[in-house]
């Protein structure tokens, strides 16, 4: 089952993008090798297993899955800090693998990361002022009146005012919403065209997590910002990105504009996942929800076929658990991994 | 004494020394429960939810400044017990606890089966044997396969842990569970099933529970009555069909109003500004700072007021 990695990567050619496509994600696996006691390989970890999208410039998408379904995978990739086991990833037509170190220097600064607990991804050392000026001095901004010219703008537009009350502040000082604000300033300082956060908001309370998530959006829409939301929660979906991605153990299951999605969900996944979405409401606590039952596979063996066919009730026996599915388009832009619409 | 209810707090205060001065986690919080019902305590990080569930179970730290108020359970105040009572009578006999990150509750050297009988041949003198048969019933009640008894908590799954947590609260038949953020660490599905457990447990033996969580959309899958607390203090309590549709309070109005929501077309608000320190709490109204509706009364400490058969704590109100 080991697979040949080399010849396989050259197998796969580029595909042609659309000039205004930012980023294209072209049959990505991103597998990790289990070794034992540190030899041989004895099995992949297969936490992104072909995964297909483009990215438009100034598009908001979400990627929704449960822990362990690889969403976190697939954005390191995106990101540059795994490598692809297989297929590519193009960002305005130049190949992330392909790029040298003064590539990656580059495309760093035109990509923003917002991590998921900002008191973890503040270095507790540091001042608000340095964190925010780190990415500048890496980037080669020499001139000091320069650098203290953009962090005060950059803080300007996250709302954290008066920008002097904060920059000698440490991030032990700040609450979590405030944390989190600097984070993205932090991520916005090199005037990037893509911004990858990752669960921005979970780690928030409820009262503050909206005002994060406007946030957001403003400044998406703003500097038309090219965005991925990673996120476990559809309902905040809503509010943020123009199409869904619905991820399931490594597999991209449904691709669909979020309107689309909510009235006609039609991977039986995705209604799942809609199900099992409370809403604030007396009426929850009278009835049973109907939820698949067990976990997500292991991604060392997947099922074969379509990997959701153990928990689906909608199984077309002889088919689910042999044949993989194919995309199928069943409406305009919503694209279903499912036999059920063949 | 049937007629009595299961769980009456009154006046309950827990305030913890530090170096900074005293910190009134739980100030004079007041609310009842009756038998086979479940009350929801809502309220953000910090606003002494956790704390409350401590001081209702006595499970204190040791820097505990003040302790008084009245905790009824059936009838009869049980802070007036010693703590060897406590012990023996209250604590996983009529009360039991499924703690906060319960997954990670488990003592990892010890089999579940073992784990989840031991308050069983401990509370009730059980034999071994007797208590892991019991623990096979609890597993049943919670859906954890029989077979599971003899794993060690590290081959479980999140949710299976989380049931088994659940199993193990529920072994002494308790009237009361107390739940603190039961799934806040699971995945949406295994959410979901977890409150189906719930749900069937409180239909099936009739248990009470007091649900101690931030996310308000799930709480609402088992929630009787709400209870929403704020900087130490409950501040609206009502049936969980008057509250959810309407609440009285402005700081549950506004709480309401920032959840996002899946079905209804609604852009979600947010409150400005963020939660007093409970070390320097304001004089007066503890919400007034961030209230839209605030007016010159809420320098003073707001009343308890009875409304519609709810009771809200603040002078819009009087």
């Amino acid at each position: 089952m080991a697979l040949d990695t080399k010849s396989k990567k050259q197998a796969i050619a580029v595909r042609e993008v659309a000039t205004n496509v930012l980023l294209s994600v072209q049959s990505l696996r991103v597998w990790f090798e289990l070794r034992r006691f540190g030899f041989g390989i004895v099995g992949h970890v297969r936490a992104v297993d072909g995964v297909n999208f483009d990215l438009h410039q100034g598009e908001a998408i979400a990627v929704v899955g449960e822990s362990g379904c690889g969403k976190t995978s697939l954005m390191k990739t995106i990101l540059g800090l795994y490598k692809p086991t297989e297929g590519h990833v193009i960002f305005e037509g130049k190949n992330l693998s392909e790029m040298g170190s003064r590539g990656l220097q580059w495309y760093r600064s035109q990509v923003g990361y917002v991590q998921q607990d900002p008191f973890g991804a503040l270095p507790p050392f540091m001042n608000v002022q340095r964190i925010m000026e780190e990415p500048l001095i890496i980037s080669g901004v020499k001139n000091r009146q320069e650098r203290a010219r953009r962090v005060r703008k950059v803080m300007e537009e996250v709302k954290l005012f008066p920008v002097d009350d904060y920059l000698s502040k440490f991030p032990h000082m700040l609450s979590g919403g405030q944390q989190q604000r600097v984070v993205i300033a932090r991520a916005m300082i090199l005037e990037p065209k893509l911004i990858v956060a990752d669960e921005p908001v979970s780690m928030l309370d409820a009262s503050v997590r909206v005002e994060i998530l406007k946030l957001l959006r403003g400044l998406q829409t703003s500097h038309n910002l090219s965005f991925i939301y990673i996120t476990h929660d559809l309902s905040t979906v809503r509010y943020f990105s123009e199409r869904i991605f619905v991820m399931y153990a490594g597999k991209i299951v449904e691709i669909a504009p979020i309107d689309s999605l909510l009235k006609n969900p039609q991977h039986p996944y995705t209604l799942a996942l809609l199900t099992a979405t409370s809403d604030p409401d007396a009426n929850n606590a009278k009835s049973f929800k109907e939820v698949p039952p067990g976990e997500p596979p292991s991604l060392v063996n997947p099922p074969t076929g379509c990997r959701f066919h153990p928990r689906c009730p909608k199984i077309i026996k002889g088919k689910c658990e042999v044949e993989d599915p194919v995309d199928i388009v069943t409406e305009p832009d919503h694209v279903t991994a499912c036999w059920l619409y063949q | 004494m049937a007629d009595e209810i299961l769980l009456d707090v009154k006046n309950l205060v827990l305030h913890f020394a530090t170096t900074r001065g005293p910190v009134q986690a739980v100030d004079g919080v007041d609310f009842q429960l009756d038998y086979n019902k479940a009350v929801v305590i809502l309220g953000e990080s910090g606003c002494g939810k956790t704390s409350l569930a401590k001081a209702i179970l006595r499970l204190l730290p040791r820097n505990v400044k003040t302790y008084s108020g009245e905790v009824k359970v059936a009838g009869k105040d049980v802070m007036l017990l010693n703590e060897e009572e406590f012990r023996q009578n209250v604590r996983w006999v009529a009360i039991s606890l499924v703690p906060q990150a319960a997954m990670n509750a488990l003592n990892p050297v010890l089999r579940v089966g073992d784990q989840v009988s031991e308050p069983a041949i401990i509370h009730l003198g059980m034999k071994k044997e007797d208590g892991l048969q019991l623990a096979l019933k609890m597993f049943q009640h919670v859906g954890v396969p029989a077979d599971f008894i003899t794993r060690y908590p590290f081959e479980l799954s999140g949710g299976m842990r989380q049931r088994v947590a659940i199993a193990m609260a529920l072994v002494t038949s308790p009237s009361l569970i107390v739940l603190d953020e039961p799934t806040s660490a699971l995945d949406l599905l295994t959410q979901a099933n977890i409150f189906n457990v719930l749900k069937r447990i409180k239909k099936e033996l009739g248990t009470s529970f007091i649900l101690i969580t931030h996310d308000i959309a799930t709480s609402s899958e088992l929630a009787d009555s709400v209870a929403i607390m704020y900087a130490g203090q409950i501040v609206e309590t009502g049936e969980a069909g008057k509250f959810f549709p309407a609440p009285l309070h402005p700081y549950a109005q506004k709480l309401m109003a920032s959840v996002p929501r899946l079905r209804a077309n609604k852009d979600p608000d947010f409150i400005i500004g963020q939660p007093p320190s409970l070390v320097n709490l304001p004089t007066g109204c503890r919400f007034a700072e961030r209230c839209p509706s605030r007016f010159e009364k809420c320098v003073q400490d707001p009343p308890v007021i009875k409304k519609d058969g709810r009771l809200v704590k603040c002078w819009l109100y009087a």
